[in-house]
């Protein structure tokens, strides 16, 4: 019957449609990776064979910012605010983390370049926001973030923001343990 | 509500009596009474959440509400009014219309038909019980960004959530209802460049709501799975994005406004015919048109995002593709205007109401069009001119379209006309009070109010009270339109077959007796 | 009647158009700001070139369907013609609509890439969305402060005449230079709010974890204001924006000051407070940051926002009361103050609120020091 090939067809696109919208999540992750669009940068990154082959440099300055989200109570701050830089030459920036509580805590930083656009021409090649870090009671650590300014970088870039944010991911940590050791 | 005429000779019995009538009714006019008087329902209590707001507003200061309730005014006033009466208004005039349009004997889903209203007051009944929770309802807009509406939200958040479920189940069956039937139940002889366009426009509506309601139910699991089962969505802490929440939201929220429109033009293009005594200009560019608004609003949603901190390339597409939507929307109103033109036309009320559509719809459209000029949005964005814009598409819009879908079908559904002068008072003090409410709101977000503010500084103090005047002028004449309405149901001027001189050619609605028997077209009629 | 139909319709669709657009060009009530910047400036114009746009489209198109509604009444004996379409006519009118957006949108094109200039700044300054209120830090000079709406609660509540910048008004403004090009770097610290400056045109959502640019340069000295532009919560029409536009030499002022009222800061932590000192700045603190949920008479609101009068922590356990306010409370609305200020603000509001009301009287009325907050740091550095 007609209206049965026009149900399945329709309720198809019903499902489909649920679908995609998950499909969405991912797209989004790919698209801004790709484009950089919210400055999000993931793992750690290197030059690219074309990139190496460029040998002239610019300077540009870099500066970094350092922002707890919340309320989250530890002592976060970078050593230097900013850095001027050449692009192709690798750097490296420290940052100090105090957990001024009375309890084991867990956080994990985000980071965000800006412009959005710079975002891919930002390699690190080392950085503490690719883990959680976890500090005890009153404990304090120095970590670094190494890394190169491509020289691909856009002209029209004339510097790049590095912002990390501090967030405190204890209780979700404790949570997925709990879950782990079920 | 349509009286028993028992016309046909197959025996049947008329509808059964009393309550279980309307439980279990699998008639489509009768669950198009039930929508449209769900939706009535709702025009008030929406209506009356807008009065909280405007009274709150009437003057600088906190002086009734505080900002924790006023937050939940705004947010479910919005909610209501899009979920609520809106969409289940043109739902129901799709079922009290279609089959009929169409030469059929019901809905292709009868039953399913039936679930599909009766959804509705239970998502809404566990929407506005959220208000009396002790946490209070939804607070966060209606268009619950996260992480206000996720981390940061009442736990009343989790029946929202249920309650928009609920809400979508109902959209989603209705319209693969209406598909079905539309491509299944046409009389023969009507094709489809030969349907009406009420039909062709809601054949458009139905395909827009399965393609985005479904990813509207994924975005808000997504936000119950972030709030109760840990995940990172919308939270950069665990590597997701808040604006990851707009764009997922946004692409159901830009072909939803369209939702609530496209209906609307197809009522007021028969209108307009209708009492212009003269065919619907460009028939054909009409449905194309209606298509392509369609087609185009899913690569526009960005355009309610443009200070969220996407690149050049991105705000310049959406700038572009925005832009281009004026075309067949213009395109629209060329035609409507070119129907009246060398018409012979009368103002009854419905047609009353169409004209002002067409004139203040394009109002909406044009304050639209400088919201898509991007840098300029950087003004515009987040302020009353905003809320300008939107209701003036949706109230002289789309709600204009359903009041004027009411008078001229009432006749049909009643079997009596409607009083023309009380009618006529309808809508001079709606026209009115609906301008001095929505006009100075394009003022007040140009110089600089924000939206949602419970409270404004001095420099917006005149307007707000003009504003409010004009809210309260317009809520309390609505319910002259609720005396009109039932003053109609209990009796009038007996209404002929054709209601409206020269309709008969017009549509298959009007061949039927007034009121329309509660079986109609149990013979498909044949179409030339 | 259809003749005072016409009449009346043509009033009221026409004439608000005419008049508001007559009074559009310069007035504030009415109109956007042209603002003080080439940016705001340029964005002014293009907004007044597609409103007449629009506004001329408006006029032939109502011009037409007023005309034909009064031509073609039926009441005057108009007889309907019968055509129902005109291909050339179609195609005419979608290929001018279509031109005319084209011409809308080079101009627009061009003042988007003249906003989006990613250039270098010469100060750069990192702007936090609080949940109510803003935080601006001096990338370059290391000094940074929040921004609190100074309007008081009597004047919301109705129990004083409001001010003239009633609303608009904030403890700190935001401090830049003439003539010079500031970069904002622009994040949230909890949910998304959205800072708007109107007279610079500059408008970024705050999201947290995510950092966006926005520039501007100011030519001309003055005190600006703006709003949080993005639904936040409670208060979100409460945390106003104001820029306070100096020249260089004052700008430069105001930074040694805060600068040199920081390092003032660090010295007066470890000196000798006295207890009416901690309570007179504990008390402003309180005023500022506490009196929104705990009121300023302390009595709270029940169960969300505890009293802090007779309440057993406040009264006799400073140690409890320490911890609540440098590490907050889990799952509550109580922040940890520990990272956002100093040691000598949370101990004078320590200090004050064992104090007032009537804790003085019945609670222990331990005194809180600066040096307790620092060794409360240290003593748990294992």
């Amino acid at each position: 019957m007609e209206t049965k090939s026009t149900l399945r067809n329709l309720v198809g696109i019903v499902v489909g449609m649920f679908a995609f919208g998950w499909l969405l999540v991912p797209m989004y992750d790919v698209f801004c990776e790709i484009t950089g669009l919210n400055g999000k940068v993931t793992g750690p990154s290197f030059l690219s064979e074309e990139s190496k082959a460029i040998t002239e440099q610019r300077e540009l300055l870099v500066q970094f910012m350092t922002h707890n989200n919340e309320s989250m109570p530890w002592f976060f701050d970078s050593e230097k605010s900013q850095m001027r830089v050449l692009t192709g030459n690798q750097y490296e920036a420290t940052f100090v983390f105090h957990n001024t509580t009375s309890k084991e805590m867990v956080g994990q930083v985000i980071p965000s370049v800006s412009p959005g656009r710079g975002a891919e021409y930002f390699h690190k090649t080392e950085c503490f926001c690719f883990e959680q870090q976890v500090l005890a009671a009153g404990e304090r650590i120095e970590l670094p973030v190494r890394f190169i300014i491509d020289p691909a970088l856009p002209k029209e870039i004339g510097s790049l923001s590095l912002g990390y944010t501090l967030f405190d991911i204890t209780d979700r940590v404790k949570s997925e343990n709990k879950l782990a050791n079920l | 509500m349509s009286t028993v005429v028992e016309t046909h000779d197959h025996g049947h019995h008329g509808p059964a009596k009393g309550l279980s009538r309307w439980l279990f009714t699998t008639n489509h006019k009768d669950i198009g009474t039930l929508y449209l008087w769900f939706s009535f329902i709702m025009l008030f209590t929406g209506g009356a959440m807008a009065m909280v707001i405007r009274a709150e507003l009437f003057q600088p200061g906190l002086q009734i509400v505080q900002p924790e309730f006023f937050n939940q005014m705004t947010t479910n006033h919005g909610l209501i009014m899009v979920f609520g009466v809106i969409m289940p208004a043109f739902v129901g005039l799709a079922n009290w219309m279609l089959p009929i349009q169409i030469g059929a004997p019901d809905m292709a889903l009868p039953r399913l038909n039936n679930l599909s209203f009766w959804l509705l007051p239970m998502a809404f009944g566990i929407l506005i019980s959220t208000l009396f929770m002790p946490e209070g309802g939804p607070n966060f807009g209606w268009t619950f960004y996260a992480p206000l509406s996720t981390t940061y939200a009442p736990s009343t958040v989790n029946f929202f959530i249920f309650s928009v479920h609920v809400m979508g189940v109902s959209s989603i069956l209705g319209s693969i209802n209406i598909i079905t039937t539309i491509f299944n139940m046409r009389a023969p002889g009507m094709t489809l460049m030969k349907m009406p366009l009420f039909v062709w426009s809601w054949l458009i509506t139905a395909y827009l709501l399965i393609a985005v309601m479904p990813v509207l139910a994924g975005v808000v699991t997504m936000m119950l799975m972030d709030i109760n089962f840990g995940t990172s969505f919308f939270n950069a802490a665990g590597g997701g994005d808040p604006v990851l929440f707009q764009h997922v939201f946004w692409f159901f929220g830009h072909p939803e406004v369209y939702i609530m429109i496209l209906p609307a033009f197809g009522v007021v293009s028969h209108i307009i015919e209708t009492f212009s005594r003269k065919p619907i200009f460009g028939y054909e560019s009409m449905v194309y048109a209606m298509a392509s608004i369609a087609i185009l609003s899913f690569v526009v949603w960005a355009h309610h995002m443009f200070t969220v901190g996407m690149p050049l390339a991105g705000e310049l597409f959406f700038m572009y593709s925005t832009m281009l939507i004026a075309i067949p929307t213009g395109v629209k109103v060329f035609n409507w205007v070119a129907t009246m033109f060398r018409g012979s036309i009368t103002f009854e009320t419905p047609m009353l109401f169409s004209i002002a559509f067409v004139a203040l719809f394009t109002i909406g459209g044009f304050s639209g069009l400088m919201l898509a000029i991007v840098p300029a949005d950087f003004q515009y964005h987040d302020t009353y001119f905003v809320v300008a814009h939107f209701h003036y598409v949706l109230v002289p819009g789309a709600l204009f379209g359903i009041i004027a879908a009411t008078y001229y079908w009432l006749p049909k559904w009643t079997g009596n006309m409607y009083d023309e002068t009380l009618g006529k008072l309808h809508f001079w003090l709606t026209f009115i009070s609906v301008n001095i409410t929505f006009f100075p709101m394009h003022f007040v977000g140009l110089a600089g109010m924000p939206r949602r503010y419970p409270d404004y500084a001095l420099q917006f103090a005149d307007f707000n009270a003009i504003i409010s005047v004009g809210a309260f002028m317009f809520g309390l004449t609505q319910l002259l339109f609720l005396f009109i309405v039932i003053k109609t149901i209990r009796g009038g001027k007996q209404a002929s077959p054709e209601v409206w001189e020269g309709a008969g050619e017009l549509g298959l609605e009007w061949t039927l007796s007034s009121p329309a028997p509660y079986h109609s077209f149990s013979i498909p009629p044949q179409v030339k | 009647m259809s003749y005072i139909k016409k009449v009346l319709t043509k009033l009221i669709f026409v004439m608000p158009l005419l008049v508001s657009a007559a009074v559009f060009a310069e007035s504030s009530d009415y109109n956007m700001s042209v603002g003080v910047t080439e940016v705001s400036k340029s964005i002014f114009e293009l907004h007044m070139v597609i409103f007449w746009i629009c506004v001329a489209i408006g006029v032939i198109v109502f011009s037409i369907m007023f005309w034909s509604l009064w031509k073609y009444r039926k009441s005057k004996g108009a007889v309907a013609a019968d055509f129902d379409d005109n291909f050339w006519l179609e195609i005419g009118w979608t290929v001018a609509a279509t031109l005319v957006l084209v011409w809308m949108a080079v101009p627009s094109t061009q003042v988007m890439v003249e906003a989006y200039d990613d250039a270098e700044g010469e100060i750069n300054i990192l702007i936090t969305g609080h949940q109510w209120k803003w935080h601006y830090e001096y990338l370059e000079d290391e000094v940074g402060f929040f921004s609190n709406l100074s309007t008081s609660q009597e004047q919301i509540d109705g129990e004083v005449p409001k001010g003239e910048f009633y609303l608009r008004e904030v403890d700190e403004p935001l401090v830049i230079p003439t003539n010079t090009r500031v970069r904002f770097l622009i994040t949230g610290n909890d949910v998304i709010h959205s800072w708007w400056v109107p007279d610079f045109a500059v408008k970024q959502d705050a999201i947290p974890g995510f950092i966006n640019t926005a520039w501007t340069n100011v030519p001309e000295p003055g005190i600006y204001r703006g709003a949080c532009t993005e639904l936040c919560g409670i208060k979100h029409a409460f945390m106003p924006v104001v820029v306070r536009v100096v020249e260089r030499e004052e700008y430069d002022d105001f930074i040694a000051q805060k600068v040199t009222l920081a390092e003032a800061e660090r010295l007066l932590t470890s000196k000798n407070w006295t207890k009416e000192e901690l309570m007179e700045r504990g008390e402003q603190f309180y005023n500022t940051n506490c009196a929104a949920c705990h009121q300023a008479n302390g009595a709270g609101i029940p169960p969300v926002f505890p009293a802090l009068v007779g309440s057993q922590v406040v009264m006799s356990d400073s140690a409890k009361q320490i911890e609540i306010l440098m590490e907050g409370v889990q799952g509550s609305a109580m922040a940890a103050f520990g990272d956002s200020y100093s040691e000598i603000d949370i101990a004078a509001v320590i200090t004050y609120t064992r104090q007032a009301w009537s804790n003085g009287d019945n609670g222990d009325g331990v005194i809180v020091t600066p040096k307790d907050i620092v060794d409360y740091k240290n003593k748990i550095d294992l």
